[in-house]
């Protein structure tokens, strides 16, 4: 038995069918990240004291760079998931909200990526 | 679509003194936001990384002023911070610990671990 009119559903309230999806991601790749960030934190301690060309070998090694972009992947999605939930709380007006999300969203696939490339730039250059 | 702007909110911020989970709640939600924003630094870290040695050095000594120390150790503690908060929120979502005895333990609990995780990374 179907209650709800077409009209409800087609405004968006309601069940789109797709509830527990976002909040399972969040979760998924909070487990993800708990020991993957020891790993980032890592890599900027690196950074911050260690000379040029150790920072490279760390992050060039198979297991380090495959365990930094995971952590890339898991911390922006994770990131994106989170302040959606912060931008649907506070922001009441409908259009600014998908505005807001969906520009998060944007922002954030595009630093991921950004990220992710630099990553392999580094690989590369450690020949 | 029409938004009814004027439901009552809860708890009332100006009449209610957050408990201690109040805080360490909304402190979560806090350092997540923060600590996404502190993401775009770590975008600019690895590409300065990726940019060569001349790069590295600029950025280590952007990284070396004492203020952007103290910056980045803030951000250190918001990750443990909300790392911690982030397990109690797994053992949650499991159907554990609502009892308010064992809320305000673990409260304590997740605090002193953050600082014990930024001291042992300080001191690494």
């Amino acid at each position: 038995m179907h209650y709800r009119t077409p009209l409800s559903r087609v405004l968006g309230l309601g069940s789109a069918q797709k509830g527990t999806g976002h909040w399972w991601m969040q979760r998924v790749t909070a487990v993800a990240l708990i020991p993957l960030s020891f790993f980032a934190i890592g890599l900027l301690d690196s950074s911050f004291n260690a000379p040029y060309a150790d920072t490279v070998k760390w992050l060039a090694s198979p297991l380090h760079s495959t365990i930094i972009i995971a952590w890339i992947l898991a911390v922006f999605y994770h990131a994106a998931l989170g302040l959606q939930v912060v931008i649907e709380d506070y922001v009441a007006v409908e259009a600014a909200k998908i505005t807001a999300i969906w520009s998060v969203n944007l922002v954030f696939f595009l630093l991921a990526v950004a990220a992710v490339i630099a990553v392999l730039r580094i690989i590369s250059s450690a020949g | 679509m029409a938004t009814n702007n004027n439901r009552p909110i809860s708890p009332h911020l100006q009449a209610y003194k957050l408990p201690l989970t109040g805080i360490i709640s909304i402190t979560h939600r806090m350092t997540g936001v923060l600590l996404s924003v502190g993401l775009v630094a770590f975008v600019y870290i690895v590409s300065a990384v990726a940019g060569g040695a001349t790069d590295y050095a600029d950025m280590q000594a952007f990284m070396d002023v004492w203020i952007i120390k103290l910056i980045y150790w803030g951000f250190v503690y918001a990750l443990f911070f909300h790392l911690c908060h982030g397990v109690r929120h797994l053992i949650w979502d499991a159907g554990r610990s609502f009892d308010s005895e064992t809320l305000n333990s673990y409260a304590v609990c997740e605090l002193a671990a953050s600082v014990i995780l930024t001291l042992a990374t300080l001191f690494m």
